[in-house]
């Protein structure tokens, strides 16, 4: 049997912890191109410790396709830590600043759309408006449909950025390495996952 | 102690133990090759810095050691690339320094400007560019950690020209390696390895797959301590010829494209395929869907991405397979079971399929040479020497897995994965400078060798006696083949009958040349050419249009496979297929 059986493909969220370094994103921005996927989304930055930069990534692909493509992200020796947060408890969010008509008819319109959205204005003329909206995709998917209509000039997206639930994010990886790979000292991460505190917060 | 960074370079590597380099200087590497004359190291002018590379390759295969490479910026460094994509693919543990631009003027295009940092980031395990001279001795002793450790691979080091030039504080050389992302797991998991033991001693019809992995581990007393233990079948894949003697009854020859019909049965036939250190390669597997259909897989090997990549594995092991194989021959010795009276059923169908299509070829005693022929022969009269094999890429390449029939491992140098013409002649030079007194044999062909034959004269000036036994069919071989079988006859570009005078050629590099057309000079020739000192070439002139079989057309089921020409009976599949 084929490891690459026919299987959805979806999204998924994945989070890196790599070097900050010169070329590590080169090589992961590589990896992925080298197997003939797009990156959908890419968010990097600095951590609290400056060696280390965060980086978010959404990747399209078949499960055994993004197993496969964690195993060999894990592979780099820059890269210091992989989870992918797709089935994971995670928070997902992405800031959008949106540059919308705003002639006299629509004003009011757009204003009441950006307050029902909790958006907020950054910039304003005779003739615009531009918004900055946080969410996860289906909020700004939705932000940006309703006010179409009124003649969106311009959108600039920062990509996805997500973070786990709950009081720690290393276990997480490791109990799914567990569950998936049956490799990781199972029992050990089983104690670990009981002490991670369940996180309550509606997302 | 304040010290220019090429002072520190060569302290590195001296640090390092690094005894042997191959390479080619140029401009702005020029002040490390400076600085290198007072060092002890013996640096190997290649004639070409594929080849450099090619015999660091080798250099690392024969001896476990890593080989290192030094090249300029630019071309030099770009003429690395095949080297290191060779590299890369068969786990060959390889450091490359490239010299590179002053970092003032980088990303300027600069005179000799590659950017080889970004050039190589795809076909190198890591990469890295020095950017400060202090942090070169971690740099360097990362670089031969990684390079070594886990699945071997190819590091490359870029070294600007201000940085080898620039003076820094050297504080010594690390005496350890800290990186937090490079952790490779070598113990595989005991829950695991339990797993796989009631699998095999539940077997009724086990077959062992044995790959590259065992030979980079070392593990050929483990691996031959599990055939001996369970006694089941055994196939070794082109990497890891050499692991098992190949006198041992249990073995049944190569798998794959052109293996033994036996050992391609026996992959579909068995109920447990335990395959150790191999990394299903297309050229094993054939048509993935119709592959281990009927069988349990074990698979142990150190690159967890390796595992489950292309077929589905029921017990993955991750480790390093001589430690594994410790552990799982523990565990299974404490199994009470006949094995051999177990698989009595099993080892009746294998002789079976062993009588029917053992590996043949005609040999006329007054028609052109077979290479097949002329290859057993220099197995025949060279097997007690315990020679180093190299090969390069093509029919010939297949004929010596098939018939120089490897006893020990790192003794067989090919190009698997990459499969690059113009690899074995190098590569048996690397070999060469790593045992200086061992009997080297390059076993090429016509097409390949003249790749890299201006390595000649490398192998004259430093003495490495390589012994090059040239399959001259005038042809590119293995293309001719599939022009024939699956494009009609249609010889497309493949016609060699254009060629140098090979014996000519190698008088005139100063080394021996010796030329073979009938059957009955073989065995003078190839005594003349290893009792002869120094570099030989012998041109075997061979049959023009033997083709290599059994074969399993590309794409096609291991069950498709053709023996001779002919497609596998039907009935030798009789309640199996």
């Amino acid at each position: 049997m084929s490891a690459n059986g026919s299987q959805s493909n979806r999204a998924h969220t994945l989070t890196l912890q790599v070097e900050n370094r010169l070329g590590v994103l080169a090589r992961i921005a590589g990896l992925i191109s080298a197997k003939g996927y797009n990156i959908d989304s890419l968010s990097v930055a600095e951590t609290l410790d400056p060696t280390v930069s965060q980086i978010t990534m959404v990747v399209h692909g078949t499960e055994s396709a993004i197993e496969q493509t964690v195993k060999q992200l894990n592979r780099l020796v820059d890269v210091i830590k992989v989870i992918d947060l797709t089935d994971e408890d995670h928070v997902e969010r992405e800031m959008v600043l949106i540059r919308v008509n705003a002639e006299p008819a629509n004003r009011a319109e757009a204003l009441r759309i950006a307050d029902i959205f909790r958006a907020k204005v950054v910039d304003v003329t005779p003739r615009a408006y531009v918004f900055e909206v946080t969410g996860d995709q289906g909020k700004i998917e939705a932000f940006i449909e309703l006010l179409r209509p009124l003649g969106i000039q311009e959108v600039v997206r920062t990509g996805t950025v997500a973070i786990a639930r709950g009081s720690k994010a290393v276990t997480r990886r490791e109990a799914r390495a567990a569950r998936r790979g049956g490799e990781a000292k199972a029992a050990a991460e089983r104690d670990e996952r009981a002490a991670d505190e369940v996180s309550v917060l509606p997302s | 102690m304040k010290l220019t960074g090429s002072e520190i370079f060569m302290k590195s590597l001296q640090a390092e133990g690094v005894t042997t380099a191959f390479g080619h200087p140029g401009g702005v590497i020029l002040h490390a090759y400076d600085v290198m004359l007072d060092y002890p190291m013996q640096h190997i002018l290649c004639r070409h810095e594929q080849a450099a590379a090619h015999a660091a390759e080798g250099y690392y295969k024969a001896s476990g050691r890593t080989g290192t490479c030094i090249v300029t910026s630019g071309p030099g460094a770009t003429n690395t690339v095949t080297g290191l994509t060779d590299a890369f693919m068969d786990s060959m543990s390889v450091v490359c320094f490239t010299g590179q631009v002053p970092t003032a003027v980088m990303g300027c295009d600069a005179f000799q400007e590659a950017d080889m940092v970004g050039t190589v980031r795809s076909c190198t395990k890591h990469n890295v560019l020095v950017q400060k001279a202090e942090e070169m001795p971690r740099i360097i002793k990362e670089a031969y950690y990684v390079s070594r450790s886990g699945r071997p691979g190819p590091v490359q080091v870029d070294l600007p020209k201000d940085i080898m030039m620039g003076r820094a504080e050297f504080t010594g050389y690390p005496e350890s390696v800290r990186l937090r992302g490079y952790n490779p797991s070598i113990h595989g998991h005991p829950g695991q390895i339990r797993k796989a033991a009631e699998l095999i001693a539940n077997a009724r019809r086990p077959f062992i797959y044995g790959g590259g992995g065992i030979v980079h581990s070392d593990g050929s007393a483990e691996f031959t301590e599990l055939v001996n233990l369970i006694k089941a079948p055994t196939t070794l894949t082109l990497m890891a010829l050499g692991s098992l003697d190949t006198s041992h009854p249990l073995w049944v020859g190569m798998p794959g494209m052109h293996g033994t019909v036996t050992a391609n049965m026996g992959m579909i036939h068995c109920d447990v395929l335990i395959a150790v250190g191999p990394r299903f390669d297309d050229r094993v597997t054939g048509k993935l869907s119709e592959f281990g259909k009927n069988c349990k897989i074990i698979h142990i090997d150190i690159d967890p991405t390796s595992i489950r990549k292309n077929v589905h594995v029921d017990v993955p092991i991750v480790g390093d397979v001589r430690l594994v194989l410790r552990e799982l021959n523990k565990e299974l010795r404490k199994i009470k079971r006949d094995w051999a009276q177990d698989q009595a059923e099993w080892y009746g169908q294998i002789a079976d399929w062993q009588a029917a299509h053992p590996l043949r070829y005609d040999q006329r005693p007054d028609g052109a040479i077979k290479p097949q022929h002329a290859i057993e022969h220099i197995y025949r009269i060279t097997q007690e020497m315990d020679p180093i094999i190299a090969t390069g890429v093509g029919q010939h390449q297949m004929w010596a897995g098939q018939y120089y029939r490897g006893r020990h491992p790192r003794r067989w140098i090919t190009s698997g994965g990459l499969g690059t013409m113009g690899f074995g002649f190098p590569a048996a030079m690397g070999a060469q400078a790593a045992f200086p007194d061992k009997l080297v044999i390059n076993i090429d062909g016509d097409g390949c060798f003249q790749m890299t034959c201006q390595e000649l004269v490398t192998c004259v000036q430093y003495n490495l006696p390589v012994k090059t036994f040239l399959m001259n069919n005038r042809y590119l071989g293995m293309v001719r083949q599939w022009q024939e079988l699956f494009y009609k006859g249609r010889y497309s570009a493949v016609d060699l009958s254009v060629q140098p005078d090979f014996v000519k050629l190698a008088d005139a590099y100063g080394a021996a040349g010796l030329r073979v057309e009938r059957p009955a000079e073989l065995p003078a020739a190839i005594e003349k050419a290893i009792a002869t000192p120094g570099p030989v070439v012998v041109d075997i002139v061979t049959e023009r249009e033997e083709n290599c079989f059994p074969m399993i057309p590309a794409g096609a089921a291991i069950k498709d496979i053709i023996d001779a020409g002919q497609p596998v009976s039907d009935a030798l599949f009789q309640g199996w297929r």
